[in-house]
């Protein structure tokens, strides 16, 4: 996820200038202020919020804290990554479940910001955690809106309660908590359609779907790319509805996202969710402090090691590190790791969660076609088990086979071939515990 | 109601906002001094402008007081919306085919507004007495195909569409072969919306226009970005790389009935050159309209001429 990337490279350069020097003085602290002033403004995150953030971080950084404690710039980088992660909410929020069931969650938002999608996410994760949901499409207005939770619906097969475009949403949603209560539905997501803040007619709905479900949460659906207006929008949707939480959602994208602190901000509702995804489950658990450290560039370990744990086989790892150690890494290896890291995500995804990883010039442009694995993964699959075992059998005739095999080209063969030799030798020095660090020719240590 | 007048009523959240600030600013401050201009620069970067436009954009109009030695705030009023009209440009006009069909490739990211604004237009079109035809190349999103059949319905147009999860390259060519053998007018191809980061997503958008260039030379007449005016400075990455993989020719704007101002086409066009050519101003079937740099200038700024 490449959230906040930017942001994070900007304050870095500017940390760096600051971390070198023993003590700092204003014109220090200013300067840096300046400079993360503008990274956030350019990140999206809300005028007023910026200024009330970057006065509240000066005020701390030329305090006391800073000039009795030895490396002052050091000490600013550990006030800024307070400060956004206390403005992004503290620590996670969970939802708020009934104690009495049917538990009930309703979705509002402007036009596009991602209701229906991220309803039937919800409904996914509701699912997956052994309760029994009930999508209502109460979205009458935007053609084939219904249609389109239908859809979704089916695929996760979680019921949808619908009554056609003519029916009225306040009718929709007293019908279905009938319904849910005769089918034993103990969570209700309600979509309803996408309206403008200032649509008084529209808000008035929204007012009185509330005043008829009494739902447990209101979530604001929010598009992560919103500018400015974020403010306006959340603090309007809030104030005439008494909002529970945010989701924030297309966060997959470049965007900065600094609409996450803007909407933080204004209405003091924790962010609940984000979608990084179209699937119906790219629906993840906001963290506030991974995302500071990761605006920061500390890095988010955490959620690299908490992917790593959910799709490495240790066992395997074990076995490829033996081999790695007695130099007998093949192709096949080879391949298995590289399915083990195709599971994890992305790679783009995994290399924005190292620490240092913003920094790196090679890395940053780095898109990772996932078209070009496939590739790597018909070649290898295209070998003979002794090839796969032992490469340097390969002459000119079993490459043009291989090619041939796999739909690519002798050279692409060739390539895969070099850059596996690399990563071997690679793994030969990682695994010689940093003994002498020998130049390595290639560049690309994967072949993707 | 003219155009002026329903843009005026449309950004009349937006003008309130900014206008204001500024007149207030203009009638509150009684010289031009650094803090004015700081606080221009502030009113500038709550309508989403971006902080790089921004600064370019007082700098100019400082330089401008300079030169033609003006001390009053309110003069600025008149310069300010002189240098907004000169970055937003020319008049946005489609470019039409001379010989038909003409065909617009519509792309853009989730939930701009692609399907809306390809359904507005298509109503226009077809009142202007113009054949249309929808192509519903969005086969991913659930739905999208009967989004734009309702679209099609409305707007009395035809539709090529295909079952879900098709190849849109497919789609588009089907499109273009009823196009000619219907003797069609206007081809409008609807996609599936996309961040602009996903590589795999944006080759298949190259192929979408590779299949029109080939059947159809010229074509595509126009590749309209979608912007949602609620956006703020992703836009400009969005447009950027919607750009390098398709080639846009132009903007539409959605969405500017509401409270944001849509700023960033200031930057779009300062800093890519880029035209607006439609704003979506509510959602009505006929609230699309052409874009109008001039009146949109004195739109945001009309409260200024009066001071």
């Amino acid at each position: 996820m490449a959230v906040f990337a930017s942001l994070a490279e900007k304050l870095q350069d500017t940390f760096k200038k600051l971390r070198g020097k023993g003590k700092l003085n204003e014109a220090d602290v200013n300067q840096a202020m300046r400079e993360i002033r503008l990274a956030l403004l350019e990140a999206d995150v809300n005028f007023k919020v910026v200024k009330d953030f970057i006065s509240r971080v000066k005020e701390r950084a030329v305090g006391q804290e800073v000039m009795a404690s030895l490396t002052p710039g050091q000490q600013v980088v550990k006030i800024v990554h307070e400060e956004l992660t206390a403005l992004m909410g503290g620590s996670e929020s969970k939802l708020n479940w009934s104690s009495q069931p049917p538990t009930i969650i309703m979705l509002v938002g402007l036009q596009g910001s991602g209701k229906t999608t991220t309803a039937a996410k919800l409904a996914r994760r509701v699912l997956q955690q052994g309760r029994r949901p009930l999508l209502v499409a109460a979205d009458v207005y935007r053609p084939a809106a219904i249609k389109q939770l239908q859809i979704l619906g089916e695929g996760l097969k979680v019921p949808v309660f619908s009554m056609g475009t003519t029916a009225r949403p306040l009718d929709i949603a007293r019908a279905a908590l009938e319904h849910a209560a005769r089918h034993g539905n103990n969570t209700i997501i309600v979509d309803t359609a996408g309206r403008l803040h200032i649509d008084e007619e529209m808000m008035a709905e929204l007012a009185g779907l509330k005043e008829v479900l009494k739902p447990h949460e209101i979530l604001l659906v929010v598009d992560a790319m919103t500018g400015q207006d974020a403010v306006q929008v959340a603090g309007s949707f809030h104030q005439q509805l008494g909002l529970t939480g945010v989701i924030l959602t297309k966060l997959d994208g470049d965007t900065r996202g600094g609409a996450a602190l803007s909407v933080r901000a204004v209405t003091g509702c924790p962010i609940k969710y984000i979608g990084v995804g179209e699937k119906t489950d790219a629906l993840e658990t906001f963290h506030p402090d991974r995302l500071a450290s990761r605006i920061l560039g500390m890095g988010d370990v955490l959620s690299l090691i908490e992917k790593a744990q959910e799709n490495l086989d240790v066992e395997q790892a074990k076995e490829l590190q033996k081999k790695i150690r007695q130099q007998e890494f093949t192709l096949e290896d080879f391949l298995v790791q590289m399915k083990q890291m195709k599971k994890m995500g992305p790679l783009e995804e995994l290399i924005n969660l190292m620490p240092g990883a913003g920094k790196m010039k090679q890395l940053k442009n780095l898109k990772i076609d996932p078209k070009e694995m496939l590739h790597v993964e018909a070649i290898i699959q295209s070998m003979t088990p002794e090839e796969r075992r032992n490469p340097s059998i390969l002459n000119g005739s079993r490459k043009r086979r291989i090619a041939a095999g796999s739909g690519t080209r002798v050279q692409e063969v060739n390539r895969l071939l070099r850059q596996f030799e690399d990563a071997k030798k690679i793994m030969q020095l990682f695994s010689e515990g940093g003994g002498k660090k020998k130049k390595i020719r290639g560049r690309n240590l994967f072949p993707f | 109601m003219s155009l002026f007048n329903k843009l005026k009523e449309s950004l009349s959240k937006t003008r309130q906002n900014l206008s204001q600030r500024v007149g207030a600013l203009l009638t509150g401050s009684s010289q031009l001094d650094a803090s004015f201009f700081e606080e221009l620069e502030e009113i500038l970067l709550t309508a989403d402008v971006g902080a790089r436009t921004s600064m370019e954009l007082v700098e100019r109009l400082q330089q401008e007081v300079k030169t033609r030695r003006i001390t009053e705030p309110a003069a600025v009023a008149g310069l300010l919306q002189e240098e907004v009209s000169r970055l937003l440009g020319e008049e946005g006009r489609l470019c039409w085919s001379p010989t038909p069909p003409t065909v617009i490739l519509v792309v853009g990211v989730n939930g701009v507004g692609k399907t809306t604004t390809i359904g507005k237009l298509a109503y226009r079109l077809h009142r202007e007495g113009k054949k249309v035809i929808l192509a519903a190349g969005d086969t991913f999103r659930a739905a999208a195909g009967e989004q734009l059949a309702v679209w099609a319905e409305r707007a009395g147009a035809g539709l090529i569409r295909h079952q879900a999860g098709a190849d849109p390259g497919a789609v588009v060519y089907d499109a273009l072969q009823a196009a000619r053998n219907r003797r069609t007018d206007v081809v409008l191809v609807d996609t599936a919306g996309r961040l602009q980061t996903k590589v795999n997503l944006m080759e298949e958008l190259k192929k979408v226009r590779r299949v029109i260039e080939r059947e159809v030379p010229g074509a595509p007449h126009e590749v309209l970005l979608v912007l949602d005016a609620t956006s703020g400075q992703n836009a400009l990455s969005q447009a950027k790389l919607f750009h390098e993989a398709v080639g846009v020719t132009g903007i539409a704007l959605t969405k500017l009935d509401g409270t944001a101002k849509g700023g960033v086409v200031l930057a779009i066009g300062n800093e890519m050159g880029l035209p607006v050519k439609l704003v979506g101003l509510g959602e009505g079937v006929d609230d699309l309209k052409e874009f109008q740099p001039r009146d949109f200038a004195a739109a945001l700024f009309s409260d200024l001429s009066s001071i």
